[in-house]
């Protein structure tokens, strides 16, 4: 829980992972590729005072993890949502025992969601059927962009996808959190298209579909098809560090996803490793979008609480003290919002 | 003679052709991003770095770069041997060699490949146009509040101050996509260049703004972390045209502004 100015909230960080990039676990160039792009993500992005060393970056371990969140960090409830990367690195990039471990030892605090991979065919049917009895599963992480052989991406429209989908619904799994990457099949299109979520949101209307780092780069089309589509929800993750460095450019994020699709939808998450919770949760509660920008209308603290914990822990069913509810928005479930701010640039 | 002068083969002449090549995600050319490494000219003889801000960029719309950089140097007068690569990236041989052997796109990319990236350059063709759209129209409302939604929608070129960079760049945009450029045209259009109807045109503009937020940001972090990826890379990049400055993103500097 954080507390400011006499408000208090219920934090869930909806994406972090335990990863391990170093040397000895990489495959190949790529490995060092991936742990490298994510360190310049993770120094471009912080506050000066937030930088790790390299050799810190690479691995934390389970302790570091339970201090970074929960100690430090005001968390209440974190989820796992691990990159599996088997074309990078010998055991994967994410760390399954050792989160799936830590999640069982401390199962009020932290949620391990597993991930599938369409191109796995009938195998992979029968891993994820084991994979959500032996993790309790309520949720996966798909990483389209994931390398497979001689392919380098798949889509949730191509058809061994809907096999999966069908599955998850039967086994409980209703929270899909989708992390658009670059996408190499086919080159053809656009690496980062999001439209095949829109596809696959009509067709599960019984499953929620978290899109990580709100469609970026591609936030335009995200925010179309989530407006449309009410079982799609906007991950913060990568977006909101922005807060720090570009506060104007994260003020035009949170204005465009407040008003295509509305409170009840945006998940804070501070993909941890990728950054640390504290310095995002203590800016984005003093955050205000700036006057200037009149086409949006000010973030209030419902919202604030909402976004930081309030929203993932409906979609995961996780207890929270009634103090720290508040009230629904008896939003429209489909449409722009806040149509009284939807003034175009006019004060 | 200027002419003369203009043909001579040196690294001004590379760079004055790198010039004309677009990062097409950010509609910025690529040597105002940073992103050409190096330029040696030795008689003939030219090489060309390319760089990108991380090694996993979108390995097709590094091809077009690359590509489109490899073309425009090529057909300066007087090369002879031209090498162009991109350095660091997670597909560099893959394209380096395409690229040596001219392969093209297809060749280079084998069964990841399909048709061409014809329809990959008009969609961000579109999303240039789209965002330069919102720019124009959201200098105008900005300088006149009391403009309504109903003149948004009738406005027209002519309407649009001339020789202003967002007009300018607007038109440029339009050019590229065939769209009409004469005074009488309708400044908010669809894709396809028709007017949407009066009680849609507020949303259509909602639709471009978030288009050019999406641009304007990716380009903001994509300058940023070339940067962090090669310390001292920012003294190559130009700050972003003035007709696109209208909303500026980047923290204010607390010390004092020259």
């Amino acid at each position: 829980m954080y507390s400011k100015d006499g408000e208090d909230y219920f934090i869930v960080d909806a994406h972090i992972a335990l990863w391990d990039g170093r040397p000895e676990n990489q495959l190949n160039i790529h490995g060092k590729q991936f742990i490298d792009c994510f360190y310049d993500y993770h120094r471009n992005l912080s506050p000066e005072s937030e930088v790790w060393s390299y050799e810190e970056y690479l691995y934390q371990g389970g302790e570091r993890l339970m201090k970074d969140l929960f100690t430090d960090g005001y968390v209440d409830h974190a989820i796992f949502q691990p990159a599996r990367l088997k074309e990078f690195y010998a055991r994967g990039f994410g760390q399954t025992d050792e989160a799936s471990a830590l999640a069982a030892a401390h199962p009020d605090q932290l949620t391990y969601n597993h991930y599938f991979d369409a191109r796995d065919g009938e195998r992979g049917l029968d891993q994820l059927r084991a994979d959500a009895e032996r993790f309790g599963l309520k949720g996966v992480k798909l990483y389209t962009a994931d390398w497979h052989g001689e392919s380098r991406g798949w889509k949730l429209t191509d058809p061994m996808a809907f096999r999966y989908f069908e599955l998850c619904r039967e086994l409980g799994i209703k929270n899909i959190h989708v992390h658009k990457g670059p996408t190499i099949r086919p080159l053809d299109r656009d690496a980062f298209d999001v439209a095949d979520i829109d596809h696959v949101a009509t067709d599960f209307t019984d499953l929620n579909f978290i899109v990580e780092h709100c469609g970026l780069p591609r936030l335009e089309d995200f925010c179309w098809i989530a407006t449309q589509e009410p079982n799609v929800y906007a991950g913060l993750a990568v977006a909101i560090p922005f807060i720090h460095t570009r506060p104007r450019y994260f003020a035009q994020i949170m204005g465009e996803l407040m008003y295509w699709i509305g409170e009840e939808r945006i998940l804070f998450s501070s993909d941890y490793a990728l950054w640390t919770p504290k310095w995002l949760i203590e800016k984005f509660v003093d955050f205000q979008i700036p006057e200037d920008l009149t086409e949006y209308g000010p973030l209030t603290t419902e919202q604030k609480k909402k976004v930081l914990g309030l929203n993932a822990a409906k979609l995961y069913d996780l207890p929270v003290p009634a103090a720290l509810q508040v009230p629904g928005a008896d939003e429209t479930a489909t449409g722009p919002r806040q149509p009284e701010s939807a003034d175009l640039a006019l004060a | 003679m200027t002419a003369v002068l203009s043909e001579v083969l040196d690294e001004a002449a590379v760079r004055r052709a790198l010039g004309t090549v677009v990062d097409p995600e950010l509609d910025e050319p690529i040597t105002d991003l940073g992103f050409v490494r190096s330029v040696t000219v030795h008689g003939g003889a030219v090489e060309v770095h390319l760089r990108l801000p991380t090694s996993f960029c979108a390995p097709n719309f590094a091809w077009l770069m690359v590509s489109d950089a490899r073309e425009a140097v090529a057909a300066l007068p007087g090369v002879a041997r031209l090498v162009v690569e991109l350095d660091d990236h997670s597909d560099s041989e893959l394209i380096n060699r395409g690229l040596a052997a001219d392969a093209g796109y297809r060749g280079t990319f084998g069964h990841e490949a399909e048709e061409s990236l014809d329809e990959l350059r008009t969609t961000f063709q579109r999303k240039a146009h789209t965002a330069a759209m919102e720019r124009a129209i959201t200098a105008l409302l900005r300088a006149d509040r009391a403009l309504s939604e109903d003149a948004v929608h009738d406005l027209v070129l002519g309407d649009l101050p001339a020789g202003a960079p967002t007009t300018e760049a607007l038109l440029r945009r339009r050019s590229v996509l065939g769209l009409p450029v004469d005074a009488a045209a309708a400044v908010l259009v669809h894709d396809d260049g028709t007017r949407p109807g009066r009680a849609e045109s507020a949303m259509r503009l909602r639709r471009a703004r978030s288009v050019r937020i999406s641009m304007d940001g990716n380009a903001h972090f994509c300058r940023g972390l070339l940067q962090t990826r090669y310390p001292g890379s920012d003294a190559d990049q130009v700050p972003r045209a003035e007709d696109r400055s209208l909303l500026p993103l980047l923290v204010p500097s607390k010390g004092p502004t020259s």
